[in-house]
């Protein structure tokens, strides 16, 4: 925590520490140079991408969370990275370049939630059927969905 | 960075460097009604011949939205739904949803309860290790180990449902212990199973580890190296065959892992051979973790923790005290109300890492309930895996990832 925050002060918006989880709230124009940061400094090595999981906070703007959760197998520890995105505008970059698990999970984010990933690879629908109309976890998506 | 360009550029040599074979790239639909896909994967596979140029996954036939029916439920009603993601191992999954929402809470766990989870967890992975021995066996052609492996399954889905009333949909773990009291006796059942079971292990050890045909079918087969195990976020066996010794269970104890004596087996070579031997000698991890955990489970003793509002009052209470009765009434109507905030867990599951990412806003309903399930991570690895193999080996890659596609779809 220390240590991103000492190589760019701009990256770290906010920091919660919530049961003994550190999450870090990251503007979204750095979060591809926070991922490489993180991925690549020795004394953290968070090589590890455990999940990728956006949260709708409809009707609130700014409306989607994308969190990722790292994991550093060396140091045996976790991070939580959070970017907020607004409802209109719902675009972060890939960061397939540093983690190339986040594929599949970007996928599925575009799938049910609508979220736009830049520089992703091969951005279509991984669980739903490609002609399916909506974004299913979306909080204004009914449960029984739309027919 | 360089990883996945490298990836990408070796595809495109594979295309680009062979114009003349080009015309002879076969497309072959490979499932969703496959008998080796063991569920309903769909693989698109490109062809030169029988080697295979390009293996496209294609998912989502058993997506039921999960994450979006807990959204609608209270968080106790959720537990039922976690069972049906990894339909062979339910009670990794309901341990794994409980302790995160008694992290989002703050609950402690008697130790009786701690002990009895880690006991049935382990059992869920002998379990679960011993019907992939089996469907894996029988794509590559061998049939006996099926009929052995199921039968001893069967013992330990005899515990389960001596335990919890049900052989699979077991629902057994509940926030902060347990369901019900284990029936007295049961650690005699358990006991009888662990100890035949070693010598049954020798016996699919006998079949096949030296089997000229089963390691000629699996050396040297699907491999993933060590780097790439890591970037393609895959966990589990998967993981250790590839020889890096990552186990939740060890990383970061929950249930009082901390407390038990076992090793991380791992392996170099990072085949189907060595996930092969990984998952065998996982299975005798178990054996002995469940051997210390026997002892240790007290006959008596509270099985879950008291925390009035969140954890139902025992039955006697209820029908005998004013408290009780409102407690009971308030939880199994409108539920409980955690503190606002996000927690993530993860235990080891048979398959790898499942973590478990809850929501809350303080409502008695999840905000959002997302689990990162190892099958979904792992079968991305099948690409990796399968280029450059021959057609029959594509069903050796598959069964040693291990996926689960209830796990997978959601």
């Amino acid at each position: 925590m220390q240590r991103l925050k000492e190589w760019n002060a701009a990256a770290v918006a906010d920091v919660v520490e919530f049961r003994g989880e550190t999450t870090v709230i990251v503007p979204r124009q750095h979060l591809l140079a926070v991922a490489e940061f993180l991925a690549g400094e020795p004394s953290l090595r968070f090589s590890f991408l455990s999940d990728l999981s956006p949260v709708d906070r409809f009707p609130l703007e700014p409306r989607f969370e994308v969190n990722y959760h790292l994991l550093s197998m060396e140091k045996r520890a976790r991070l939580r990275l959070k970017v907020r995105l607004p409802g209109k505008d719902a675009v972060v970059h890939s960061v397939t370049p540093v983690w190339p698990t986040a594929n599949w999970h970007e996928r599925e984010a575009f799938d049910l939630f609508g979220i736009q990933f830049s520089g992703h690879p091969d951005l279509r629908r991984i669980l739903m059927p490609d002609d399916w109309e909506g974004y299913p976890l979306r909080k204004d998506y009914p449960t029984e969905g739309y027919r | 960075m360089d990883k996945l360009d490298s990836a990408k550029t070796e595809r495109a040599v594979v295309t680009a460097a062979e114009p003349p074979a080009a015309q002879n790239v076969m497309v072959l639909n490979m499932g969703p009604q496959h008998p080796s896909t063991h569920g309903v994967l769909r693989v698109i596979l490109e062809l030169d011949g029988e080697t295979v140029l390009k293996a496209d996954p294609v998912i989502g036939y058993l997506h039921t939205g999960i994450e979006k029916s807990c959204e609608a439920k209270t968080y106790s009603q959720v537990i039922t739904l976690t069972d049906r993601i990894d339909y062979l191992a339910p009670l990794s999954n309901n341990l794994g949803y409980c302790l995160a929402i008694e992290k989002l809470i703050g609950i402690e766990v008697p130790k009786r309860a701690q002990y009895a989870r880690v006991l049935l967890t382990e059992l869920t992975r002998i379990a679960s290790h011993l019907v992939w021995l089996g469907t894996h066996a029988i794509d590559l052609g061998a049939m006996s180990v099926f009929l052995y492996s199921f039968r001893e399954r069967e013992e330990i889905m005899k515990i389960f449902e001596y335990v919890s009333g049900q052989r699979m949909m077991t629902s057994y773990f509940r926030i902060g212990g347990l369901a019900l009291q284990p029936p007295p006796g049961w650690l005699d059942r358990v006991r009888r199973v662990i100890d035949s079971l070693p010598g049954h292990i020798d016996q699919y050890e006998d079949l096949l580890t030296n089997n000229h045909i089963w390691i000629g079918r699996t050396r040297g087969i699907g491999i993933l190296s060590a780097d790439d195990a890591i970037a393609m976020g895959v966990s589990g066996p998967l993981l250790r065959a590839s020889g890096v010794a990552y186990d939740v269970r060890r990383a970061f104890p929950y249930s009082s892992y901390d407390e038990f004596d076992f090793n991380v087996p791992t392996q170099t070579a990072g085949d189907c051979y060595a996930r092969y031997l990984v998952r065998l000698a996982e299975i005798r991890e178990s054996i002995r973790i469940v051997r210390q955990a026997m002892p240790k489970v007290p006959p008596e003793g509270p099985f879950r923790a008291e925390v009035p509002g969140v954890i139902p009052p025992a039955r006697e209470e209820m029908k005998t005290s004013i408290e009780g009765l409102i407690y009971h009434f308030k939880i199994f109507t409108e539920g409980f109300a955690p503190p606002a905030g996000e927690v993530y867990q993860a235990i080891e599951s048979p398959r790898g890492e499942l973590g478990v990412f809850v929501v809350s806003d303080g409502s008695p309903k999840p905000y959002r309930v997302k689990f990162r399930t190892p099958s979904f991570v792992n079968l991305q690895s099948l690409p990796r895996l399968a280029v450059g193999q021959l057609i029959a080996d594509v069903v050796a890659c598959i069964g040693t990832t291990d996926i689960v596609l209830g796990e997978v779809d959601r």
